[in-house]
């Protein structure tokens, strides 16, 4: 017997990679919309670049919707396929096998990242012919942004896919509502100074807006500013581990709720 | 004759509802047990906490030697369970989803025990396909497939007949009869069916609003009602009638 966490996240992996391989509209719909996004505020970008170039700057625009979106993709794989194992009524099997939760965490925030770059990487190859962007020429800020907003993606998961395992599937929509609700405080688009002052305190809370500040003075002013990332990294750390916790209580709740067994359509 | 299972004095209540109530079980090395009893009479609240999957209000479960409220997962290593009201995942193969249950229970080669349960329960031509394209009782032999991949000492089923035909059903109670003797596995299944029930099992559990109200063989049973048959049995006890 092999027994340890490391062989049930490897099962689990499998399962994800199976129902992957199993549609081909699937693997196209992962980079289907980082796609269109791109395409949409790659003329967008074109647009306000002809009328204020400073607007458009060093490809500002199109770098951070595709960074943003890495946030999006992250989140929306995870969830969905914990979304899988509720359509299938599989949770009553996953659970009367050894499995831990923490390695259904684990297994998938490890497909969420698998599929995150599916999603991405097509896309930001594509920026470059079409619009003249390469976010790559970041180089390892790139990677420090990108990781951080995969990780609040994950955090935001945590706690929709405890709410779905407490409330069922009545609850589905949230898997695509709530990460908008931050993106407002992100600074996505404009720099936290726009914000009201009462609402630049909120995002100090959050560490996409951290990220998105961090992209600004990257590729405006040419300034890498490891604080800012330290900041959104040591938030996120925090929103990890609370979303850990949500979705372990919720995994208790469920437990005591007999919501287990029921978990379906 | 060492005990697979017990428990003492267990207890779930969902809110003012008492669904199990103090219901103390004893299940021997290599026998078969029926937990019967009405709808609602607690059978599926008490194999939730067998499993796991349902934490009990008081009470102590011991599985296999260990302490199961405290720590499941050495047990569950060793148990298994099968349901017709629990799916395997539709969109993979009978070969995928085997595999994927072997990995879990952390078994040395996955593919022989893969190919070994896909020849035990007759699913050979059908190893490649998916799950939604097979019968109702085809499913029900790869739920099968995948409560056996571990060699379980252990085997929870609810209703394992459920909604088969014939040479199904009559297959499956064959196989389940062998395992047990070959194996000297303990096996619990919950069930409507009072013909399984008198075929299958040496030991009767009836359930009644959450409580144990009679146990015995059913010889015994048949003899204690003067009754011909176990349904006929069955429905005394879920009328109120003599215990």
């Amino acid at each position: 017997m092999k027994s340890g966490s490391i062989y049930r996240i490897h099962a689990l992996l499998l399962r994800y990679l199976y129902v992957l391989r199993s549609s081909w509209p699937r693997i196209i719909e992962i980079s289907y919309w980082p796609t269109m996004q791109l395409i949409i505020w790659g003329f967008v970008s074109l647009h306000f670049g002809a009328a204020q170039p400073e607007i458009t700057a060093s490809g500002i625009l199109i770098s951070v919707v595709l960074v943003w979106d890495s946030l999006f993709r992250s989140h929306v794989s995870y969830t969905l396929s914990f979304l899988e194992e509720m359509w299938s009524r599989n949770l009553g099997n996953l659970f009367v096998a050894p499995l831990r939760p923490w390695e259904l965490m684990l297994a998938l925030a490890t497909i969420s990242m698998i599929r995150t770059l599916i999603g991405m990487i097509p896309a930001a190859l594509l920026a470059i012919p079409f619009f003249g962007v390469s976010v790559f020429d970041m180089g390892f800020p790139l990677l420090a942004f990108f990781f951080n907003l995969v990780f609040t993606g994950w955090a935001i998961s945590q706690v929709v896919t405890g709410i779905l395992l407490r409330y069922g599937l009545g609850a589905e929509s949230l898997t695509w509502v709530i990460p908008f609700m931050i993106a407002p405080v992100s600074c996505i688009y404009y720099p936290l100074s726009t914000l009201p002052v009462w609402l630049q305190e909120i995002a100090k809370l959050v560490p996409t807006s951290y990220v998105f500040e961090g992209m600004r003075a990257l590729l405006l002013e040419g300034e890498w500013r490891a604080d800012l990332l330290q900041k959104a990294f040591m938030l996120n750390c925090i929103y990890f581990i609370l979303g850990m916790l949500v979705f372990l209580l919720a995994f208790r709740s469920a437990r005591t709720h007999g919501l287990l067994l029921q978990a379906g359509e | 004759m060492s005990v697979v299972l017990e428990t003492d004095s267990l207890v779930k209540d969902f809110g003012s509802i008492r669904a199990v109530d103090h219901l103390n079980l004893k299940l021997n090395k290599g026998s078969i047990t029926a937990l019967l009893g009405g709808n609602g009479a607690g059978k599926t609240t008490t194999l939730s906490m067998l499993l796991g999957l349902l934490i009990p209000t008081s009470g102590k479960i011991s599985i296999l030697g260990d302490d199961f409220v405290k720590d499941r997962y050495p047990a569950l290593k060793r148990m298994n369970f099968s349901s017709p009201y629990v799916d395997l995942p539709q969109r993979l193969t009978v070969r995928e989803n085997l595999t994927v249950y072997g990995k879990l229970y952390g078994l040395d080669d996955v593919r022989s025990a893969v190919m070994e349960m896909v020849e035990t329960f007759r699913l050979t031509e059908l190893i490649d396909r998916r799950l939604r394209k097979l019968s109702a009782g085809q499913k029900t032999r790869v739920s099968l497939a995948k409560a056996l991949i571990n060699k379980p000492e252990l085997l929870l089923l609810d209703e394992p007949t459920a909604s088969l035909d014939p040479e199904t059903v009559s297959w499956i109670r064959t196989f389940l009869k062998n395992y047990q003797r070959d194996r000297g596995a303990t096996i619990l299944l919950a069930s409507h069916d009072m013909k399984e029930v008198e075929q299958l099992c040496e030991n009767v559990l009836l359930l009644r609003k959450g409580k144990l109200v009679e146990e015995g063989t059913p010889p015994d049973l048949l003899a204690k009602y003067s009754r011909k048959t176990l349904e006929e049995v069955f429905l005394d006890i879920s009328r109120g009638g003599v215990v």
